[in-house]
């Protein structure tokens, strides 16, 4: 039985081997299949996009995949039901067609695009669909996106109804839910289905995987992989998307994705035309790069603030017996005229300054004023005044000694150090210009870069630190993903983690506010809650909020319908579309 | 005869190190001092002629001014600020004494960034010298401690001879062969890391120089052997002498060359130490100033490739060592030539 089957298999590859490997010529469309036609500058055949990555990808496995470099690497070859377009922030169709949401919003009814195949050319159905969704909540397979298909505590429940039908059915309802299959790739149930069953799911389709056991949806599929050098894409001649005279996308020939170890390799290489584009980039690179421009074949795009908010917080944990000294400061830590005399201390405008060269805005609050549709935009916005930090202090019953040092009401130093990553210049920065703030007000702070994981360590695991400066967000502009954050029993909750209840009476009201808010579907009574609770954490400083940088990108002059967005991956989430024009740009001809 | 290399070395030598010493006095501001406004404003340019064409026989300095892009700066020609020496402004601590008057200074709102701005616009001069109180200071303490060790292991061995000869020397070996720089990075490792910053200095100064005592060590015992057999110390003996006697008296001062010469080469060598391990982040932090944390700034390809004067820290380490191993090389030739 298993040989005669391994047979079959074998029979088939061999016939079907010339169209996997002798061609990725895109494939003319053909009847029944129902294409998405795209809306872009209709472009030309050929081309190689080559875009240099800090680190090899991990995996190319989606559902394990964890690290950005790999999810960046996975996003080009695998596609998902309804995606969120990185330009109008919406979700909006994909492997779906269309889909209807049942008036209690808790059922939603997907219907499949037809005539569809892989990148090995198999074909897609509903079985596919099923076949990912197992994987996906199957909790033995660790899918860091395992959380967000469980809503009201229950996993979705998916069920076919044809075979280009699905329906996904919450225990609750759940606001924006097309939102949680954007990035979710649906996997080729053909190739996966065996090592599922047979419990090898994690080792499947690692950095070494030969290109013929991958295959995916997306708009290119694997050819190449040299290690610490090059990962090699070539299109997919079955991709789904057309332009608006029936070419079938992708245009780019191939994509390489070149290992070049850090930011500075990533820089030096894009200024030297061996890269195409370039995000990610820091302003001082930034500054670096436009200084040069002039004669250089690339242009650069500022777009604005991105969604992340850096933030400085203190350790308000519960604490292990051992930690005696931080269980002290934590009195002070604990109180909110503390809090608000270091945030009314910090000076945020310095820190765009300084650490972002001005690409970046200050930030009283976890939404990024880019977040157009959920910032609350009555938040205040207080000057910086040491004056009033001193009177804040001066009410909490601090007092200062004659060479300036503050004092608590005991008559101890008030002195403690922040932790940061070491290999985050900028937020190694923002915690030096805190220091030089914070000796106004006579606090001896001392700033400790520790190794990134080192960092992590301590303030998710032994809560051995005292004050640490940090940075969260930037995944989606919808507020759900944020539960985690501010839900008291979340797993990012980092000022203090694992609490059973809410420590605090307002950690109570937000944990309520934002579980109605997942619930309620009206964008209207939504924002309404969301305010309310950007507005309680504003005056209560679990973290005080420092600045978000802008998203700096690059591209070559003659790259096509490059649309950079402030949401990830921001200048290959249309990969698809991207074509090199006919001029040559010197030193740009390819 | 005292070469003038050598007279040349060792004035630029104490100059320097009076300049480190009394970096309070001659330092035109605090070093962690930042001027949010100023990062990376270029050395300001002393001027003699202004404007006008007139000769100034004070020095002075214009203003320099950001333009509109960030960190970009102009000269704004519409006043001169004279260099006025011996000023009066914020007090410091030298060498016990405190003191507010410094050298020299300008008037605000102008600056004198003698080496330009770092990024939070501190004066690099500044931070220079006080950040060489630190380098310097771990490599004569760290050097002291060399030589110590390495007297006494190597003066005992050599001495005593038989049983603790074999493992002072054998231990001295081993630390020959040690990579003294991972070493160096896996001591500091273990150490924790919220120290005072107090504490972190003389905890580097101890690694250094706890590291380094073989190679003296083994130069002293070798004096110490071919001393110890000479005639007049076996008259000595003979005499009656204790063994502390002849070793205070005819012995050590053999060494006294030796020393000299291994503290001129070891004092830049450990310079070096404390900046490798300031650079990469294993020592001093912020806001304290080191020669090493001063090059971290480098580590970063837009301050490598676009503030030149960011260098500057490296230049003073240059001519510290040049200096030192000037004098070394001047001690050593006068050493054989008196031996010769």
């Amino acid at each position: 039985m298993d040989i005669r089957r391994r047979v079959r298999v074998f029979v088939f590859l061999l016939a079907a081997s010339p169209f996997f490997f002798a061609s990725s010529l895109p494939q003319p469309p053909q009847r029944g299949e129902e294409l998405q036609t795209s809306d872009n500058e209709i472009g030309r055949y050929g081309g190689t996009l080559v875009v240099g990555q800090r680190t090899e990808p991990k995996t190319l496995n989606p559902v394990t995949a964890a690290d950005a470099p790999s999810r960046e690497v996975i996003g080009r070859m695998m596609a998902d039901l309804i995606h969120i377009n990185r330009a109008s922030q919406q979700g909006e169709a994909s492997l779906a067609k269309s889909w209807t949401v049942s008036k209690d919003g808790r059922m939603f009814t997907l219907k499949l695009r037809r005539g569809l195949r892989f990148s090995d050319g198999q074909p897609f159905d509903a079985d596919d669909v099923l076949f990912t969704f197992q994987v996906y909540l199957d909790d033995k397979v660790h899918s860091p996106q395992r959380d967000l298909l469980i809503v009201g505590g229950k996993p979705l429940d998916v069920q076919k109804v044809d075979a280009y039908t699905v329906r996904f059915t919450l225990a609750q309802p759940y606001a924006a839910a097309e939102r949680i299959f954007d990035s979710l790739a649906i996997l080729p149930r053909h190739l996966l289905e065996k090592p599922y069953h047979e419990g090898k799911f994690a080792q499947v389709w690692n950095v070494n995987a030969s290109p013929a056991e991958i295959a995916g949806l997306g708009p290119f599929r694997l050819k190449e992989y040299v290690p610490g050098q090059r990962m090699v894409l070539e299109r997919n001649p079955y991709f789904w998307k057309v332009d608006k005279k029936k070419n079938r996308l992708p245009y780019l020939d191939q994509v390489v994705f070149l290992f070049v170890g850090n930011e500075d390799a990533q820089v030096i290489r894009f200024q030297a035309g061996d890269t195409d584009l370039i995000s990610r980039v820091s302003s001082e690179n930034y500054n670096l790069l436009a200084k040069e421009r002039r004669n250089q074949s690339y242009e650069l795009f500022d777009l604005g603030p991105s969604l992340e908010y850096n933030f400085l917080m203190f350790n308000l944990n519960d604490l292990k017996p051992g930690l005696v000294q931080i269980a002290d400061k934590q009195k002070w830590f604990s109180d909110l005229r503390f809090r608000q005399a270091v945030s009314a201390a910090i000076d945020r405008e310095g820190i765009v300054k300084l650490v972002y060269g001005t690409r970046g805005v200050p930030l009283w609050g976890n939404v990024s004023p880019s977040n157009r549709l959920w910032v609350d935009q009555t938040l205040p916005h207080p000057a910086r005044s040491v004056e009033r930090g001193r009177e804040l202090l001066k009410s909490a019953g601090f007092s200062w000694r004659n060479d300036g040092q503050l004092l608590d009401s005991k008559g101890k130093v008030v002195e403690f150090s922040i932790i940061t990553s070491s290999s985050n210049n900028q937020r190694s920065k923002m915690a030096t210009i805190i220091q030089d703030d914070l000796s106004k007000l006579g606090m001896n702070a001392h700033v400790v870069p520790l190794e990134f994981r080192a960092v992590l360590d301590r303030v998710f695991q032994t809560h051995d630190y005292e004050a640490a400066v940090m940075g969260l967000g930037g995944g989606d502009a919808d507020p759900n993903p944020e539960m985690n954050v501010w839900l008291s029993s979340g797993g990012t909750h980092l000022w203090h983690l694992d609490e059973g209840n809410p420590a605090t009476e307002w950690e109570g009201q937000i944990d309520q506010l934002m579980k109605k808010q997942m619930v309620e579907l009206k964008y209207s009574r939504r924002k309404h809650l969301y305010d309310q609770v950007q507005e309680i954490i504003a005056v209560n400083l679990p973290y005080i909020f420092l600045a978000t940088p802008d998203i700096l990108v690059g591209a070559k002059k003659n790259l096509a319908n490059f649309k950079p967005a402030i949401l990830e991956p921001s200048t290959l989430w249309n990969v698809e579309q991207l074509f090199f024009r006919q001029e040559t740009v010197a030193g740009a001809s390819r | 005869m005292v070469s003038n290399k050598l007279i040349i070395a060792i004035v630029f030598l104490l100059l320097l190190q009076s300049a480190i010493v009394f970096a309070g006095f001659v330092a035109p501001y605090d070093p962690a001092l930042q001027n949010r406004d100023l990062p990376f404003m270029p050395p300001t340019r002393i001027h003699f002629v202004d404007a006008g064409g007139h000769l100034h026989l004070r020095p002075f300095v214009y203003r320099w001014v950001p333009l509109q892009s960030v960190y970009e700066y102009q000269e704004s020609r519409q006043r001169e600020y004279p260099v006025y020496f011996f000023v009066r402004s914020n007090e410091t601590t030298n060498a016990g004494i405190r003191t507010r008057i410094h050298l020299f200074g300008v008037e605000a709102p102008a600056q004198i960034f003698l080496a330009g701005s770092d990024n939070y616009g501190r004066d690099q001069f500044s931070r220079i010298l006080y950040g060489g109180r630190i380098s310097l200071g771990a490599g004569l303490l760290a050097t002291g401690i060399s030589l110590l060790l390495g007297l006494l292991l190597g003066a005992v061995s050599g001495f005593h001879g038989k049983w603790v000869d074999e493992p002072v020397m054998r231990l001295a070996e081993l630390f020959l062969v040690l990579p003294w720089l991972y070493l160096l990075l896996a001591v500091r490792a273990f150490l924790p890391l919220h120290i005072s910053p107090a504490q972190t200095f003389f905890l580097l100064v101890a690694v250094i120089g706890t590291i380094g005592w073989a190679r003296p060590a083994r130069l002293i015992r070798g004096i110490v052997l071919s001393a110890k057999s000479r005639n007049y110390v076996l008259a000595s003996r003979g005499f009656g002498a204790s063994s502390g006697y002849i070793l205070r008296r005819h012995i050590l001062p053999h060494t006294y060359g030796v020393l000299l010469t291994q503290a001129a080469l070891l004092i830049p060598q450990y310079v070096i130490a404390e900046v490798t391990l300031s650079f990469f982040g294993l020592g001093l932090s912020e806001p304290m100033p080191s020669w090493g944390n001063l090059l971290a700034n480098l580590q970063q390809y837009s301050v490598l490739v676009s503030y030149w004067w960011m260098f500057a820290p490296a230049l003073a380490l240059i001519l510290v060592s040049l200096g030192y191993f000037t004098v070394a090389n001047a001690i050593q030739e006068r050493l054989q030539s008196a031996s010769a």
